[in-house]
């Protein structure tokens, strides 16, 4: 699972009229688990979104290995997982239905081991329940069911320990360690505190909003 | 790289997860078909029940009575998806997003404009249309609503980061949607009078494959644009 | 960006809105000029020594004002689609600020091209509105005006309402011509024959040349206002930077 880097040079933002960040500049390799940091509000919703793609209202640029992302993004959405803000998973919809229709959207995941992927979650027996009738924390886990899923090397998480138990953001932790020991890259966001401390890189933005570099 | 029977199976996913989604809440389903009957019977309750009158004015009411039974529906094609987060992630999804955008106006046309034009035929009986008018009225329907779904799918995928899409949607709408106002009750109304329908036909159909050449680029420009916020 | 290297360099100084601040300024005394002059002239010679019409007599010379208004709102609406498009694609500032600036223009001038429209309708046709191919034509254009600017409006991020805006008025202007041939179409089956007295066959050269400098001073008028709301716009949107700073400074000490 060799990936190209991921790297933000010079990357500034303003919203509402507040800068959020300025000259923000860091890279992510493969291997790597970068933590974005900040206060409520300092922008890490959005430079996750930026990352993705999603969102390009920024000045500065982005690259993905040698070419600039929006240059290469297709290439790049084959590579990513984004776990966001809102889950992702339709309310009406039964888990294993979500997960058929987010594998009919990414052509590398095998169907025979969405079955699978909800077991590991912990959400055996609930595969043909309606989302709406599981709880928050069921609903996110639906949705952390592809990380077992995907072959994609990046991975891009917001506040993947939401309204998830003890044991779910152990196993969790493990996950994204083994997924970057495997050569993938994972930036993500969370206010927990993750044992895997000593290999985590951080960015900080708040003391970027008054200009600076990080890492 | 995706090959073309994976777009294909793509397509049919995105489909079928649609038409489940509207199985599963019939309101969704239901309701714009409720509109489409209520508006047409305001009409003989508003003007005048003559039935010489309504069979005059019966390809019209129809026709504007399910145009705002579509626009009625379109605020709810992308929105939901937008609350819950599947848009980003199909946004995010190494597929052509024009496949995706087809996939779901189609579900849409199949839940709205095809369900019209098969309501159709009770109202042009209430309406009193002529029996020679109703074949056109029908093929002018099944031509022309396609294309209101595509606009319409356009000002829904602007509207969708809004808090408050409804109302500005129909106004981005309907001038665009009167094109297809006047050839489908044109065609109509000359089924009626016993002309040739084929012209009035043939120009829906032009200005349906305009539609999904051009439109499927311009919604999915616009959700880009409206998830970038 | 990788287009630099072969587009014109003009274009990128257009896209400084320092740059356009500047050449506007400069542009803006010669415009407003030549719209003075062409529109005191042609309203001159369009009032006073133009014939009047065989038929409708003096009522016709609004069409003085009703045509080059008319076309105005169409020119403006294809100006504000393709600034609109410039925008999108080179993610041009002054190009989003441009297309902006067109919306109430051209909104205006199509209430104009409808109000003028209407008066002489009364003479003509004994009604205050009829419904008529291009007076229809016109409504529609003045409701597309309606939703880009009510789009605009909605949308708070400057960035987002701009592209937003861009996108709906290219399908208006990919609409358009299906618009005006469905009217038209339309027109024809509901109202045979009444005359339009701007399509009549051989209009004398004594009723066409102050017609043609009625519509130049429109035009120039038009470019008056738009580089006027757009230096405005400019200044607005670049307060927090230095130049502009300065330019408060300097002016208005």
């Amino acid at each position: 699972m060799a990936v190209e880097p991921l790297r933000v040079d010079n990357l500034f933002c303003e919203r509402d009229e507040r800068v959020l960040f300025e000259g923000l500049g860091f890279s992510v390799s493969a291997g790597d688990v970068v933590r974005i940091e900040g206060q409520n509000g300092s922008g890490k919703t959005t430079l996750l979104r930026m990352l993705t793609g999603l969102s390009n209202h920024y000045e500065g640029d982005i690259y993905w290995g040698e070419q600039l992302l929006a240059e290469c993004a297709e290439e790049y959405r084959q590579n990513l997982l984004y776990f966001g803000h809102q889950a992702g998973v339709k309310a009406l919809l039964t888990p294993l239905e979500n997960l058929h229709w987010y594998a009919s959207m990414q052509p590398h995941i095998h169907v025979e081991k969405l079955e699978w992927a909800l077991e590991q979650v912990g959400l055996r027996g609930f595969e043909d329940v309606p989302c709406h009738t599981l709880s928050a924390g069921q609903n996110r886990r639906v949705s952390l069911a592809r990380l077992y899923l995907s072959t994609a090397p990046v991975w891009i998480l917001d506040e993947p320990f939401t309204a998830i138990d003890k044991q779910g953001v152990a196993t969790l932790e493990l996950l994204i360690a083994d997924h970057a020991a495997k050569g993938g890259m994972v930036i993500l966001t969370t206010h927990h505190e993750l044992a895997m401390a000593g290999t985590l890189r951080k960015v900080n933005l708040d003391q970027l909003a008054c200009r600076g570099r990080a890492v | 790289m995706t090959n073309s029977g994976a777009g294909e199976m793509f397509f049919w996913g995105v489909l079928k997860r649609d038409l489940l989604l509207s199985f599963r809440r019939k309101s969704d389903l239901v309701n714009p078909l409720i509109f489409f009957l209520m508006v047409a019977s305001l009409f003989p309750l508003g003007v005048s029940p003559e039935p010489t009158f309504l069979a005059e004015v019966a390809p019209g009411v129809i026709w504007v009575a399910a145009l705002l039974a579509t626009l009625l529906s379109l605020d709810g094609l992308f929105r939901s998806d937008f609350e819950d987060g599947t848009l980003e992630q199909t946004l995010l999804s190494p597929q052509p997003l024009f496949l995706v955008v087809l996939a779901k106006v189609f579900a849409h046309w199949m839940m709205t404009g095809l369900a019209l034009t098969l309501l159709s035929p009770l109202l042009a009986v209430m309406l009193f249309l002529p029996v020679e008018g109703m074949w056109g009225l029908m093929a002018s329907l099944l031509l022309g609503t396609p294309t209101l779904s595509l606009i319409g799918a356009i000002g829904a995928a602007l509207t969708v980061g809004l808090r408050k899409g409804g109302v500005l949607i129909s106004l981005l709408v309907l001038p665009l949607y009167i094109p297809v106002l006047i050839f489908g009750t044109g065609a109509a109304q000359a089924a009626i009078t016993g002309l040739p329908i084929a012209g009035f036909l043939a120009l829906l159909g032009a200005i349906l494959v305009l539609g999904l050449v051009l439109a499927p680029f311009a919604i999915a420009a616009a959700l880009r644009i409206s998830a970038s916020s | 960006m990788a287009d630099k290297k072969w587009m014109p360099r003009w274009f990128y100084q257009l896209a400084s809105p320092r740059w356009c601040y500047d050449i506007t300024g400069k542009l803006l005394p010669l415009f407003a000029w030549a719209a003075a002059l062409l529109l005191l002239g042609g309203t001159a010679w369009a009032l006073a020594f133009a014939p009047a019409d065989y038929q409708q007599g003096n009522s016709f010379r609004i069409i003085y004002i009703h045509v080059p208004s008319a076309i105005l709102a169409q020119s403006c609406y294809m100006l504000m689609a393709i600034a609109g498009a410039v925008g999108l694609i080179w993610k041009m500032k002054v190009a989003d600020m441009v297309a902006k600036c067109c919306a109430p223009i051209g909104a205006s001038i199509a209430v104009l091209a409808l109000a003028t429209g209407a008066i002489w309708g009364k003479p003509t046709w004994g009604a205050w509105w009829v419904w008529d191919a291009r007076l229809t034509s016109m409504l529609i254009l003045l409701f597309l005006y309606f939703g880009v600017m009510a789009l605009n409006s909605a949308i708070e991020n400057q960035t987002t309402a701009a592209q937003s805006t861009a996108v709906l008025s290219l399908v208006g202007l990919v609409n358009i011509p299906i618009i005006k041939y469905s009217v038209e179409w339309w027109n024809t089956l509901h109202q045979p024959a009444t005359f339009t007295l701007t399509e009549r066959p051989a209009m004398p050269f004594e009723m066409w040349m102050p017609l043609l400098i009625m519509v130049l001073g429109f035009y120039c008028f038009f470019a008056v206002t738009v580089m006027l709301r757009l230096r405005n716009e400019i200044v607005t949107r670049e307060r927090r930077s230095g130049w502009v700073k300065d330019l408060i400074q300097t002016q208005f000490r």
